[in-house]
This record gives C-alpha cells, sequence and structure tokens, in this order.
C-alpha cells in the first residue's frame, strides 16, 4: 500500500546588493531580520542531520559529504518551516504538508516571508545597499543554487527501483515546470548556442545518481536523510526541479511526481516508461529545445521525445488513480485538479502555447521576451530580454514580471497570509509551530523531528516526533489547548 | 523619440484601430495580440532602466 505522500519544498533565494556585496552577510541580514520581528528566536537543532547517509548503503566513492553549516543564521517559523542561510543564500524550507495544494500554498507563503524579511532587512540599509531577492535558480553566469522537493517514500521501496522508475519523469517534467532562460552558461550547453532553454537547471546537471547537490549535480539525489523512522521511512530529496513563479506548475510539480511515486509504491517499476539510455544528455538535450522536438534512444530501443515520457506518465498516473485511487496523494477532488492541468500544460505546450502562458512559466516567459525583442528589433543577446528573464523572479511586488503576466492563482490571498504564520494542521509541522508560537520562551531548538523543551530546571527534554503524520492538529490541538506552559504540555504528554 | 513617446504612440495608435474596428469579427489571435500588447506596455513601465547593468551585477555563490 502506497504510504501518504508527506512533502514539501526548500527554496534558496538568489539575492543582490546589502553591505560589502557579501552574499552572506545580506542572507544572515534578511533573516535575522525576519527572526527579530518577534515572529520567532528558536534556534535550528543540528541533531540527527546526517546528509552524507548514502541511500544506496555505500558511501560513493568520489562523493564528499555535504557542510553543514553551524555558525549561521537559522530559525524555525511559527507556520512550522524553517529559515536560514544556507552557503550563500537565504532558504525557505516550507513545513511538512499533506497534499500537493497544502505544499504549494506553504511555499507560496515562503515567497511573502522573505518579502516581509527583506522589508525590514532595508529599513536599517543605506539606501545603495538595499537588498533584493529572486526565486530563480541561476545567475547566468555559471551559478546555480537549488529548489529541493522532499517525499515520503516507504522503505519497503527498494532505491533502485527509485531510479528506474523515476528518471523519466525526473528528465522530462521540465516541459511543463521548466522556469525557462535565455542562453546557455555551462561548457557544454553554450557550445549549443541555444536562445531560449526549457529549463533554469538542466545544463548543471552531470550525474544520474550521486549524494552530491553542489557539484557532479545528479538527477536522482541519493542522499538518506529521513528526518522520520528510518526503518519505515525514505525522504526522496529531489533536487532537480526550477523555482516556479506559477502557482499551477508547483502544484503539478508536486502532484506528478507525488503521484508517480505512488504508483511506484503500489505497482512496481514494471508499468513505468524505459528510461533514457543517457539521461544525462537527455535532460540537458531536451531543455536545450523548445520546440520539443528533441529525441532520445531509450533502454527498449525506442526513441522518445519529452513530451512521448511525459504522456505515458500522466497515462499510468492517470490509470493508477483510476484503479487505485489517489489517496496516498490527496482527496480525490485534488488529485482530479492535477491531472487537469498536468493533460492540460502537456497539450498546451504541444499544440497551444497561448493557452497555458498562464499556467507554464517558461512559455509565460519566453511570450514577453519574444515580444519586447520584436517590439524593439533587438538582437537575441540583447541586455533588456537578458533583465526580463531575471527580473521574472524578482520578489519586487514593484518589479516582480511575474505577478504581471497573467499567471492563473489557484490560492487565496488570505490563506496565503494565514500560511505565513500558521502551520499546516495535517502534519507534525502543527505541533512545532504551535509550541514555538505558544511556549518560545521554553524552547531551546527544535528541528523536523523533535523540538527541545529548556524549562529552566533540570536537563532540557527532547520530545520526538519521528512520525510525520503525528503531532496533527487532531491529535495535539486540544493538549495545546490546555496547556498554558510548556510544563502543563511536557507533563500532558507523559501521560 | 524616446521610449516612453514612442510606447504613448503606440498606445495611442493602438486605442485608435480599436475604435475604428468595433463592427469587425475579432479572432482569437488579435484578441491575444492586443493583451500581449497591453502586458508588453505594463513591461516596459516596470523594467530597470539600466538593464546592462543590472544583469552584469546579478551574480550569485553556488549554493545547495
Amino acid at each position: 500500500m502506497a504510504i501518504a505522500k508527506v512533502l514539501g519544498i526548500e527554496t534558496e533565494y538568489g539575492i543582490a546588493g546589502g553591505p560589502d556585496m557579501d552574499p552572506i552577510t545580506a542572507s544572515s541580514i534578511v533573516v535575522n531580520a525576519y527572526a527579530q520581528q518577534g515572529r520567532t528566536r528558536i534556534n535550528w537543532d543540528f541533531h540527527g542531520e546526517t546528509p552524507e547517509l548514502d541511500a544506496r548503503g555505500l558511501p560513493g566513492l568520489t562523493s564528499f559529504a555535504p557542510i553543514v553549516e553551524t555558525h549561521l543564521a537559522n530559525t524555525v517559523l511559527t507556520n512550522g518551516a524553517r529559515l536560514y542561510v544556507d552557503h550563500a543564500h537565504p532558504e525557505y524550507s516550507s513545513p511538512e504538508c499533506r497534499t500537493p495544494l497544502e505544499a504549494t500554498l506553504y511555499d507560496v507563503a515562503g515567497e511573502e516571508v522573505m518579502r516581509r524579511a527583506v522589508l525590514v532587512a532595508n529599513e536599517s540599509l543605506n539606501p545603495e545597499h538595499m537588498i533584493t531577492l529572486y526565486k530563480n535558480n541561476s545567475d547566468s553566469k555559471g551559478n546555480s543554487y537549488g529548489t529541493h522537493e522532499n517525499y515520503l517514500v516507504s522503505r519497503e521501496v527498494d532505491f533502485s527501483h527509485v531510479v528506474r522508475a523515476m528518471v523519466p519523469h525526473f528528465v522530462s517534467r521540465q516541459i511543463i515546470i521548466g522556469a525557462g532562460k535565455l542562453g546557455a552558461e555551462t561548457d557544454h550547453a553554450i557550445d549549443a548556442n541555444p536562445y531560449f532553454q526549457l529549463s533554469q537547471r538542466a545544463e548543471f546537471f552531470e550525474e544520474v545518481v550521486g549524494l552530491e547537490t553542489t557539484l557532479k549535480r545528479p538527477i536522482i539525489n541519493t542522499r538518506d536523510e529521513p528526518h522520520s523512522d528510518a526503518e519505515r521511512f525514505r525522504r526522496l530529496h529531489v533536487i532537480i526541479g526550477d523555482a516556479n513563479l506559477s502557482q499551477v506548475a508547483t502544484f503539478v510539480k508536486l502532484g506528478s511526481t507525488a503521484l508517480l511515486l505512488a504508483a511506484l509504491e503500489d505497482l512496481g517499476p514494471e508499468p513505468f516508461p524505459s528510461a533514457p539510455r543517457h539521461p544525462v544528455r537527455a535532460v540537458r538535450a531536451y531543455a536545450l529545445d523548445p520546440t520539443l522536438r528533441a529525441v532520445e534512444i531509450c533502454e527498449d530501443d525506442q526513441w522518445r521525445t519529452a513530451w512521448d515520457f511525459q504522456d505515458q506518465l500522466w497515462e499510468l498516473a492517470d490509470g493508477y488513480v483510476e484503479k487505485r485511487g489517489g489517496d496516498a496523494v490527496a482527496e480525490d477532488d485534488e488529485v482530479a485538479l492535477v491531472l487537469r492541468h498536468w493533460r492540460e500544460m502537456l497539450d498546451g505546450v504541444r499544440d497551444d502555447a497561448d493557452a497555458v502562458a498562464d499556467r507554464v512559466d517558461w512559455v509565460a516567459k519566453l511570450r514577453v521576451v519574444n515580444g519586447i525583442r520584436e517590439r524593439y528589433d533587438l538582437g537575441p543577446h540583447d541586455a533588456k530580454l537578458r533583465a526580463i528573464d531575471l527580473q521574472y523572479h524578482d520578489l519586487r511586488p514593484e518589479k516582480s514580471l511575474a505577478q504581471r503576466v497573467g499567471l492563473f492563482k489557484m490560492l487565496d490571498e488570505r490563506a496565503i497570509r494565514e500560511a505565513v504564520h500558521n502551520p499546516p494542521g495535517s502534519t507534525r509541522a502543527y505541533f512545532r509551530g504551535q509550541c514555538v508560537a505558544r511556549y518560545p520562551d521554553q524552547i531551546a531548538a527544535a528541528n523536523w523531528d523533535s523540538v527541545v523543551f529548556d524549562l529552566g530546571e533540570g536537563p532540557l527534554q527532547r520530545v520526538p516526533m519521528l512520525d510525520p503524520l503525528r503531532g496533527t492538529a487532531a491529535l495535539t490541538r486540544d493538549l495545546l489547548e490546555v496547556s498554558s506552559t510548556a510544563d502543563e504540555l511536557l507533563q500532558a504528554l507523559d501521560r | 523619440m524616446s521610449e516612453q513617446e514612442r510606447i504613448q504612440k503606440q498606445r495611442t495608435e493602438r486605442a485608435a484601430d480599436t475604435a475604428t474596428d468595433v463592427n469587425v469579427d475579432t479572432t482569437k489571435g488579435e484578441q491575444l495580440k492586443a493583451e500581449l500588447d497591453d502586458l508588453l506596455d505594463e513591461i516596459d513601465e516596470v523594467l530597470e532602466e539600466n538593464a546592462e547593468e543590472f544583469v552584469r551585477n546579478y551574480v550569485q555563490k553556488g549554493g545547495e
């Protein structure tokens, strides 16, 4: 039986400005500004972080363990998210959510968190040091930073089956969820001299499977850090996605991937399309061809376009839902909405791109880039076009192009504002966020799978949360309501 | 003609076009074109003025 697809997105934001032109300082200013607003001062707890563990069981010989930087600003928010400085970027990791729509809501709430953080930060800065943030994945000069999705997967699924089943999806889904960009920035892609690529990220991928995230980026990341009961769960850490400004694109990215993982748990890898023989070549070649005609030879000797893969995967997901239901992912209506948007975007990018310019980021961006190019008769490398490419992702409301291109909004503005402060009720993020909101002075630290209390006397007390589906509103709201102090809460938990 | 003036001129021309075309069936393609033109006007208004410098100054360190 497929298990509940608890999921979420981590986003590293691009950052410009700040004193000394130092992105680490600027990122710290942004994160601290939000923390000092009184929303949270709770530190992140690094207990249990093991980013070097490899899902394949043995450490990759060429892999270096990722470094966990413990000295940088790092906080837990009342909505259950983590806000911190990762390398040289401010990062928002959404709380764990139960459905794709909920995870989309908390990803978009992250944009609002960043917007507010930078507003507060800029109040203390000279005009020439004003900080701006970008929800994108590259600076067009060869530097990339990530948008990572996480999915709860049953430990019973053999990791080789995850690789076998999911590579076709991860190389091809960019045709509907790519954020698009002008030009190229790595040697092999520059050689191809593209005008426009479907994905910001594709050209940075160099391996099929691996532990790395910053060098030799793999299509399937093997980081085995479940942040939960390791005997029951895996956390599939997907590093190959673009940051989306289109809410529908985020929703379909999460929904399609979650449905395929549920299908893998229930049906095994056999129904999945045969993978391309050279997945790295495939993901790059597909990105380089906005006409969607590029074909790749597959393990079964068939040639497939990215569209062919997505068509087959959609049929697989649709058939799976028909036969077994989509309960692992969401309720029926929401699952049907995933399948409908996925199908429409797929048909749209092939037959009528204008029809999906309200949902597909790369289509929306390319339309504006080409429009301005034509209006002023510009060359393909004109700075004005590159400015559009960057400004599409600008978080400033007065500058954001994504907010102007007519993207369809699935989410209610009020729901977004509430999600900035309140956790989802559907996972353990509820307990984490509520504890941070209710007992801020009695929490020493918190992380994904525990909250550590400091009651002033005696040792610190760690409340473990090894099951992402415990600690929900249904299970803990009453307890939290009657506990006016952390002391009372812990006594009640002991009973 | 400055960029701003040119846009203004285009807008005026388009408004005039619309006024004379009221009795003609507008096809989907023309509608889309008109919508895109309005959108491009709006984009023009907020686009960073010094595109060259804006793009050049955006340099990130790698992440993840």
